[in-house]
């Protein structure tokens, strides 16, 4: 008989809540807003919820994931994808890691489509598209890019360009046509859309609100993104994603015993 | 980009390495700028996971993010320019029989077959494990490289057929690869090859029988 949530020990499946909480207000513990551009990074437990709300309906949110107590443990993306036959993410999805654990999932999303295969912008092709824009003439206002924005984050954990690997753009949709070739919807983002990423495992994450590479917008111009973390507890037995497909299923039992 | 045929006039007689990989073997090498790289799919239908690294740099490597962004498209063909993590030309498909090749795959792994497939599959032989075996003969090895698993990013797969529908579907589709079938690229810096034959049985990227691999390199001409 092959493993399943079903055929867990009393005890395992005891250590699964029913269900996670659905968002209230009192359940918030922090809120941030990211200027468009910039960059943060931060541990998020196993059991908290991160909110991101595209505030004015263009921002793209660049993203990493890693294990925090094993930063060789990162976000996959073609394992994540292959796992769920998508070569995109929205609500039921998992984020699977190189081990075969579930760092975070969607168990909500007002956008339907977010972007896991297009990458981003580093300094020198950002300033081919939007020109010089210096601290010394801009001063906060300069101009950021995804790559430098993700360096400097991973810089602060001892992590470096060996670390950085192909992330999601939230917000973003680029659509794949039958050759393959890759297009922008810019139809797609609207103001006040918001993803929850409910961690369930112990996360380094990793942000960058500059603009996705294929934006057709040829301004530099990036967008805030409101981050709402509240706590949410981990996926329940009867959670959308754990039920998503059977690979979720398994995905969350091997995450569960990083824990047991 | 429509897939396109395009043999090689190179000759294998001419060739200054000549490998044959058994199947769900890893294999290592080098190929130097100029030098022309040719995988053979020697039985058809052979997932080849491959990567390379900047022979004199291991923190520049290949990055499909990269490639993907230079050629606006998702498959791998000729003209194709295999990209660096620095965004600079790594190699460029100058040849191809086989006409579409994938980067949004990956590697199998012990861990992501539990996923995909059940947790009793765990001991089942895997890309990962050829990457990771590999690394282990080369960290012995007179010139160690310093590469480790931090190093094994998403790869290419070469001679593996996973398309996207515009509804953003992925699924992995019977091999569009035959017998002797090949790609060829000329390396556009000096790289370290990595690669595994893929041992996969539990999906069609193999054709549920994993064969052996040709490599060949010739000089610049």
């Amino acid at each position: 008989m092959q493993t399943s949530f079903d055929t867990l020990t009393p005890l395992a499946r005891a250590a699964v809540p029913v269900s996670s909480a659905a968002f209230a207000p009192e359940l918030v513990l922090w809120e941030d807003t990211l200027p468009g551009g910039a960059h943060w990074s931060g541990r998020i437990n196993r059991g908290t919820t991160l909110r991101f709300t595209d505030v004015e309906g263009a921002a793209n949110l660049s993203a990493l994931f890693y294990n925090v107590e094993q930063t060789t443990e990162r976000y996959n993306m073609p394992d994540t994808l292959k796992a769920q036959h998508t070569a995109f993410l929205t609500k039921g999805h998992a984020l699977y890691s190189d081990m075969g654990r579930v760092l975070c999932s969607i168990p909500e999303d007002s956008c339907g489509w977010h972007d896991s295969v297009c990458g981003l912008l580093d300094a020198a092709r950002s300033q081919a598209k939007y020109g010089s824009g210096r601290y010394q003439e801009l001063r906060n206002a300069m101009h950021r890019n995804a790559r430098d924005g993700l360096l400097i984050e991973l810089g602060k954990w001892g992590l470096d360009k060996r670390d950085l690997v192909a992330n999601v753009n939230f917000f973003s949709k680029a659509v794949a046509d039958d050759e393959g070739a890759l297009h922008f919807d810019t139809a797609h983002r609207k103001p006040g859309q918001y993803v929850d990423l409910r961690f369930e495992m112990n996360t380094l994450v990793v942000l960058s609100a500059a603009q996705h590479p294929l934006d057709p917008n040829p301004l530099y111009d990036p967008k805030p993104v409101k981050i709402t973390a509240w706590r949410s507890g981990i996926a329940g037995a009867d959670d959308v994603c754990r039920r998503l497909c059977a690979e979720n299923d398994r995905g969350f039992i091997n995450t569960a015993r990083w824990f047991l | 980009m429509p897939a396109q045929i395009l043999e090689s006039s190179l000759a294998p007689a001419h060739a200054v390495l000549d490998q044959v990989c058994a199947a769900g073997e890893p294999w290592m090498g080098r190929v130097a700028k100029g030098q022309v790289f040719r995988i053979t799919d020697l039985e058809g239908n052979q997932a080849v996971d491959t990567l390379f690294y900047n022979a004199a740099d291991i923190g520049e490597r290949y990055s499909l993010t990269h490639t993907i962004q230079a050629q606006g498209g998702l498959y791998l063909g000729v003209g194709t320019q295999i990209m660096s993590s620095e965004a600079r030309p790594m190699l460029t498909i100058v040849a191809d029989t086989c006409g579409r090749h994938d980067t949004l795959g990956g590697a199998c792994a012990c861990e992501s077959n539990t996923v995909r497939y059940a947790l009793e599959k765990r001991y089942m032989h895997s890309c990962r494990d050829n990457f990771l075996t590999a690394l282990a003969s080369d960290a012995a090895s007179a010139t160690p490289t310093g590469l480790t698993k931090r190093d094994i990013v998403s790869n290419i797969n070469f001679f593996m057929n996973v398309p996207v529908t515009p509804a953003g579907k992925l699924t992995f589709e019977d091999g569009i690869s035959a017998p002797g079938k090949y790609v060829e690229m000329r390396a556009e810096m000096d790289v370290i090859v990595l690669v595994s034959n893929c041992p996969q049985l539990n999906n069609p990227c193999n054709g549920y029988n994993p064969t052996p691999v040709r490599f060949l390199v010739w000089d610049a001409h």
